[in-house]
Order: structure tokens, then sequence, then C-alpha cells
């Protein structure tokens, strides 16, 4: 094989697809007059401000809740496990949506039971909303850790005269230091690229400021913001890239045993959490449509985000394969990956940016699906590619071996093994790809075609003209997809997986 | 029938596997044995066309391969047993074993021989390690090889489970009436089921015989500390007798026309008996219960430290001075110093 395999065609076609929004945007900030400037220096505030607290707020509950979750002996722990990740197949918008519909003067709580609260929104609105949906982050990333730190090293530092905490404290938590920082950068990651949040909760981060410069026609200027934002997300990105620990070969670990009290206690302290993150979101929509019924909804809006998310699934499955050959073949091809993964990280808002710019530039794209369907395949095809890659990683050599030696030639053999074996990573990678675009909001408000109204840009109408009630059916149908999503995170063969599939949901 | 000739592998620059050369007859089980990094298992996967060769040949009765002329895995029509099973995830039990067969009919004659007819319908990941090997066994056997290659098939699986399995292989085997290749670091695994044991050091066949041949007379020190517990002891060849004296007397040898004059002698420790004697030769520096015999670690008065296995009945303190004779009938092997 000293030739270039065939599938690094593609994969290089794919990695130039991939930077082409970077050079976009370098081409178009050119034109900016405005570098940096006051309220520049406002909005980084609120973006860094954000982007710290959420961090904080995240490992404040997803440690405890992960020691929690990994060490001690709850009824029902699985479920438990379950429920409190769930936050993270949400996005984040739908509870941002819903907690400024519920709270302040004119709030659904204070016209249900005349209770008025303070208004939830700015920095403190946003900050609340975004640790209650990325603090499954830190929560996954750090019992991923604990679970493979072995017991007797905390019970070696116990013989030798430790309290269990100072124990704990001194021994287990330098060796999970890199997860709780790996699963903190996850979460500030996503409150950075974050754009549904900050601009339900009216805080001017970049992402919200950037399309605020695009309906001014600032396109330039948009171009420029999201240069500066694309920045901090290289800089956390690298910071990611460093926390990388060295995995270490699972051993038993601590269990405690909780009397009924202590559980109770303990239960009593998750519950809120739930109540907040997926209850009240549900519950709201489910009074909405209760009250004010169907609305104007259409079922056009739902066809629409299927339709694209459809297109872009089935491009993503097909381009994938490829591109995981292409990686486990040689380093160029794992060069090529990491560039695609590039994708993953640009904010949908800039990459919207980027793809209008494009699509201004050449006509026949402007305004088509086509178009769309791009930038949500550049956004979430590492989410297919790492897909497939696991599968095929899963794939033992001496399997192929055995069924050459059984008889069969390479053709029958990788018919018959090895493409049965990927296929559920190619398929699972399509699922991923399609859920995530059904509920995909900055990008979409960008680049759709004029009238093509999904459920998510629907609830930024509704948003914008004020009548919240009209949200329920669409508010309720992402919920339905953001389950649909979570059931496909569970459906690998341990639910530990999850744990694996913790990178894959960066808006 | 196989017939290796002269076979070389590199990885790279490293010679792992350096002019062997064997033959196996039909019906045959060998047990390829030796130390980690040997080059056990790249032989193994040469002769199943896994690899490359440098040099050599490996002939077949249908088939011969040679550096130049690679034939591919599935024309070789061999068999092979993985470590690590490899079984197919994604088929059931009975789709396996029948993975290119016909007709199952194979297929269930294995696995009701193997006493696995009611996991037919299970998926490789509820199995056992035990029940996943006999599985891959039985998928082996069913497309029906002409040769059976066994890469360290117990390896991977409890001591408790190995024991009874090698025996279940072995007679599978037999049955089948294939001969078979078996590699395994397990000098007892190679001694008790192999019907010939080819010892490996380096890529080189140190020998290659019969269990009992190898183990009462090796061909060297290698091979005799290899596949047990050895004692040597320093004497004196007298060529012309055919006899080496030492401090334990005068013992008959195997004659060897390169013998010098000064030479090791190999005792095991189940040829030694100890008799509690205040004015013997040895001394007692430890003894182990083993359960149905007891080990000593003798000390003579020459300073050379013997061990010795006895029944469990024999109690003798540390310190205490005992007699020690050889108490063999047959003839020892000796080996020049060094």
């Amino acid at each position: 094989m000293k030739p270039w395999p065939k599938s690094y065609i593609v994969a290089l076609i794919v990695a130039a697809l991939a930077l082409f929004p970077v050079g976009v945007l370098f081409s178009l900030a050119s034109d900016s007059s405005q570098v940096f400037d006051a309220y520049n220096l406002e909005v980084l505030v609120n973006t860094l401000l954000l982007m710290t607290i959420t961090a904080l707020g995240a490992i404040l509950i997803g440690v405890p809740l992960a020691v929690i979750l990994t060490y001690v002996q709850l009824p029902w722990k699985k479920f438990w496990l379950v429920l409190l990740a769930a936050p993270l197949a949400m996005p984040s918008y739908l509870g941002a949506f819903t907690f400024y519909a519920t709270f302040g003067y004119s709030g659904e709580l204070n016209a249900f039971t005349g209770i008025e609260t303070p208004p939830f929104d700015g920095l403190f609105g946003a900050s609340v909303i975004m640790i209650f949906y990325t603090y499954p982050f830190v929560l996954l990333s750090t019992r991923a850790a604990l679970s493979s730190l072995d017991a007797s090293q905390v019970y070696a530092a116990r013989t030798l005269g430790m309290s269990l905490l100072t124990s704990l404290w001194r021994i287990a938590l330098p060796r999970i230091f890199n997860g709780i920082a790996a699963g903190a950068l996850l979460a500030s990651l996503y409150a950075l690229s974050d754009f549904g949040t900050p601009a339900f909760m009216g805080l001017d981060t970049f992402t919200r400021v950037i399309y605020v410069e695009y309906n001014a026609f600032g396109l330039s200027q948009a171009a420029m913001l999201s240069l500066q934002l694309l920045v901090i997300v290289a800089l956390v990105l690298y910071l990611e890239a460093q926390v990388k620990g060295s995995q270490e070969p699972p051993g038993k670990h601590l269990v405690f045993w909780p009397n009924k009290k202590q559980q109770l206690l303990i239960i009593s302290g998750m519950f809120p959490i739930v109540l907040f993150a997926l209850v009240l979101p549900l519950a709201v929509f489910s009074i909405w449509l209760w009250r004010d019924g169907l609305g104007n909804f259409e079922l056009s809006y739902a066809w629409n985000s299927a339709q694209a998310s459809l297109l872009a699934a089935m491009a993503a499955m097909i381009i994938a394969l490829p591109l995981a050959h292409a990686s486990l073949k040689g380093k160029a091809g794992k060069l090529m990956e990491r560039i695609i993964f590039v994708g993953f990280g640009i904010p949908g808002i800039v990459m919207g940016t980027a793809l209008v710019y494009i699509g201004l530039q050449l006509p026949f794209l402007y305004q088509t699906l086509g178009l769309l369907v791009l930038a949500y395949l550049l956004r979430f095809l590492p989410l297919a590619i790492g897909s497939i890659r696991t599968a095929t990683e899963n794939l033992d050599t001496s399997m192929v071996n055995a069924a050459r030696l059984l008889g069969a030639s390479p053709q029958e053999a990788f018919r018959r093994v090895t493409l049965p074996l990927t296929m559920r990573g190619v398929i699972a990678g399509g699922a991923l790809v399609f859920l995530e675009a059904m509920r995909e909001l900055p990008a979409t408000l960008l680049l759709g075609p004029t009238g093509y109204e999904t459920l998510a840009t629907y609830l930024w109408r509704v948003y914008e003209a004020g009548y919240f009630g009209l949200a329920a059916i669409p508010g309720l149908l992402l919920i339905f997809i953001s389950a649909l999503g979570l059931l496909l995170m569970l459906t690998g063969e341990r639910f530990n997986d999850i744990e694996f599939n913790k990178e894959t949901q960066i808006k | 029938m196989i017939e290796v000739t002269n076979l070389s592998i590199n990885y790279g620059d490293n010679t792992v596997v350096n002019n062997l050369s064997f033959s196996l007859a039909q019906k045959e089980i060998l047990m390829l044995v030796g130390p980690t990094g040997c080059g056990k298992s790249t032989i193994l996967k040469a002769i199943a066309g896994l690899l490359p060769i440098k040099s050599g040949e490996i002939k077949h009765q249908s088939w011969t391969a040679t550096a130049k002329k690679h034939i591919a895995p599935e024309k070789r029509k061999l068999g092979m047993v993985f470590q690590d099973f490899a079984l197919f995830p994604h088929l059931t039990v009975i789709e396996n074993v029948s993975f290119r067969l016909k007709s199952p009919e194979k297929a269930e004659h294995w696995l009701a021989v193997l006493g696995l007819s009611n996991f037919k319908h299970v998926k490789p990941n509820q199995l056992s390690g035990g029940q996943k090997q006999r599985v891959a066994l039985a998928r082996t056997l069913a497309h029906e090889p002409a040769l059976v290659l066994l890469d360290e098939p117990l390896s991977s699986l409890d001591a408790a489970l190995k024991d009874e399995l090698r025996w279940q292989i072995r007679s599978a085997l037999k049955e089948a009436g294939v001969p078979a290749i078996w590699v395994t670091h397990d000098q007892e695994e190679a001694l008790s089921i192999g019907d010939k044991v080819g010892v490996l050091l380096n890529g080189k066949l140190e020998q290659l015989a019969p269990p009992h041949e190898c183990y009462t007379t090796p061909v060297n020190k290698f091979v005799a500390r290899f596949l047990g517990d050895a004692n040597f002891i320093q004497g004196e060849y007298a060529k012309t007798e055919g006899v080496v004296t030492s401090i334990m007397g005068k013992s008959v040898i195997h004659i060897n026309e390169n013998l010098e004059d000064n030479v090791e002698l190999l005792v095991r420790p189940e040829d030694l008996n100890l008799q509690a004697n205040d004015k013997g030769i040895g001394k007692i520096i430890w003894s182990r219960y083993e359960g149905k015999s007891r080990l000593f670690l003798v000390e003579l008065a020459t300073g050379e430290q013997l061990k010795v296995r006895q029944s469990n009945t024999l109690q003798l303190e540390t310190g205490q001075n005992v007699s020690i004779a050889i108490n063999t009938a047959s003839k020892l092997n000796a080996y020049n110093l060094g």
C-alpha cells in the first residue's frame, strides 16, 4: 500500500472544505473598520464571565454528583445516572426559553400562582441555564476518571492513617484532576459556542452580537467578531488537548453503602437538579399545549427540520466511511481527520456567518437547502466519523484472520465480517448527525431559505414575537428528539459508552 | 502432513525465526513451547499465511509456500484457534461454527461433541471464556481443515478451566484425526498433551521429540531447565567407561561424543533420595510442603545446592544432616560446563 489510499482523496477534499469557512472569515473581516472598541470589550467580558461561571458551576455540581454516582450504592443507581446525564442531550436553549417565560413579572409562575419572582435573564440567568445543561460534561468525565481509580490506593492511604475525606482529597483528587478539567473545558466550550441561551437571556456575548450585526447588515463586523470568538475557542480546544490524562486500566473502585436516611438525603439533594433541568421545561411546554392548544403550528416545520437533517445525515454516512478509513490508514489521514474536527469547534453562528458570505458570492448557492445541509455536514460530520471509528477500532484483526483461515477471500471477509460490524457505527453516526441537525438553531437561522421554518427557528420567531404559548408543540417535539438522542447514547453495549460520547454535544 | 524447511522470518531487520526445519506426521499433535519472545506464535502465523516469510519453504499436501510464492490464508485449508477466540460478535454460535458451510450437520456434530448444543442460538458475548474457546474449536473442526493451528488457546482462561479444557481439545483433535500444532508457554501443558514437543529458543528449535524423551534426555541445559526442575552436579567423565564420577558416586550416562572431561550431571529432584544421617554429606536448608510431596533444598559439602522431591511423609528439620543418593536405574545425562 505504498501509493496513497483512495480514501485520502475524499479526506483531503473534506479537510479543505472544513478549513474554508475560517479562510472566508478572514477575507470578510479585512473589510471591517472596527477591530476592537469599548463595546467589543464589554462583549468579551460578558463572554469570558459566562464561560468561567459555567465552568466553575459545572464543577461544583458535576464533581459531587460523579462521586455519588460512582461510589455510592443508591437504589436505582442506573436510573439516576441516566436522569442526571440527560440534560446533556437537551439543547440549553429549551431551558433558557422556558425559564425566561416562567419567571419574572409577566412569567407563567406569576400568572398561575401569583408569586412574583425576579426576572430570569442577563448574566445570572444565562449562567444558571448553562450550568444546568453543561454539568453532565463534568459528571461524565469525572465519573470515568473515578471508576478507573483503584480503591486499594485509598485503602492504602487509610491504613497509613488518613481519614476517608483526607485520603480522597490527597489521593483521589490529584489523579482525577484531568478528568474534571476535561469536563470543565467542554462545558466552557459549550458556553462559548451556544447561541440560544445568551440570546434568550438578552446577554451580549459574542454569539448574540454576531447575530445582531448580521441582522444589521454588518456582515464584515460579524466576521471580525467571529474571528475573535474563534481565537478563544481555539485556546480552549488547545487546553483541552493538553489535559488528556493517562488512561488507567479499570480496577475495583470504592463502594459506599449508605443507610436509608443517607440515601434519602442524597436523593433529595439531586432532585432539584432534575426538577429544574428536565421537569420544568417539560411541564411548561405541556401547560402551554393544554392552555393554548396547537396554535398556528404547521407540520411543515417538523418536515423541514427532518428533510434538511436527513440529507445531512445521509451525506455524513456516505462521506464518513472513507474518512474513518483514512484516519486509520496513516499519519496523513490522522492529520486530515484532525482538520475535519475543526468544524466541530466552530460555533454554529460562526459557521452560519461564513456560509452566508459564500452564498452571497456564489448566487446559485444563496438561500438554498444545499448550503444549509453543507453547514450541518461540516459541523456534525465528526460525530459520524467518531462513531464509525469506535466501531472499526473494536474490530479485531484476528477476526478477519479467522474468516480468511476458514476459507473466505478478502472480499468475503469484508462483506461478512468487517462490514456488518462497522454498519452499526455508520448507522449510529448517521442518527447522531440527524438528531443534532434537528435541533440546530443559529446556522439554520442564518442559512435557511426564505420561509423555510424549522422547529428550532419557529421557537425563535415565537420568542421574538413574545407569544410563548405557541412554542408548545415545537418545544415538546425538540424534547422528544433530545430523548431519542439520549436513547442513542445509551444503546452502546454498556452504559459507560456515554462517556465516550461526551464530546458529541458541543453546539 | 506439513513440512517446514529452513524457515526464516523477519520483523523489519530483526530475525525472529532463523532456519527452522521440522515436519509433522498424520494425526500428530506437536506442542511448540518456549519462553516469551521465542517466536512460537510467529511460526504459527507464518504457517497460516498471515505473515510473509523471508526465506525457506512451507510444504503441505496440496500447496507449497515460499518467500516468493505467497499462498493466501484462505487457500491453505488450515484451521486456526486464537488466544482471544476471534468469534464473530454479530453472529450466533451456530452461525459462527457454520460460517462457510453449506449444511449445518458438521457444525451441529462438533457443537454436540464439545457440549455446546444448548448454546446454538446465543451470541458469543453471552458465553464464558471456556465456552468461547470451545465454540472457536468447533468452528475450526467443522470446516474440516487438513491441519489445526492453536495459538495459546488456553492462556486467557482461568487456571481451573485449563486442565479440563486441554483434554477436551486434545480428544476432539484426536476424534477429528487431524494433525495439530499447538503453541503454549506452559511446559506442563506441552508435556501432557503433545505427541511431540518442540522446545524453541530465540526462533530456533532446540529439541523436537516425544515428551518423555525431551524430559528424560534433554539435548542441552536450557531444555532441561525449561521442562522442569533440574539439578546440575559437577563431575568427571571417563570416556572409556561412559561413567561420570561425582560426589554422588559413579553414574552411567548416555554416551555423547562431544563431552569433555569436566561435565555437569543432570539429576531431577525426584531422582534423589534423602535419609536422616548425622554423618551424611548434605544439610537441609529449607523444606516446602507441596501437598502430594515435599521439596527440600540440600546443600552438599562441595557447596552445591540440590532440590530433592520426596514423599510427603518424610519430615526433616532445617539444619539436619542427611545422606543423599541417586535412586534411578536409568542412564543420566551430562553436559559440558558453561
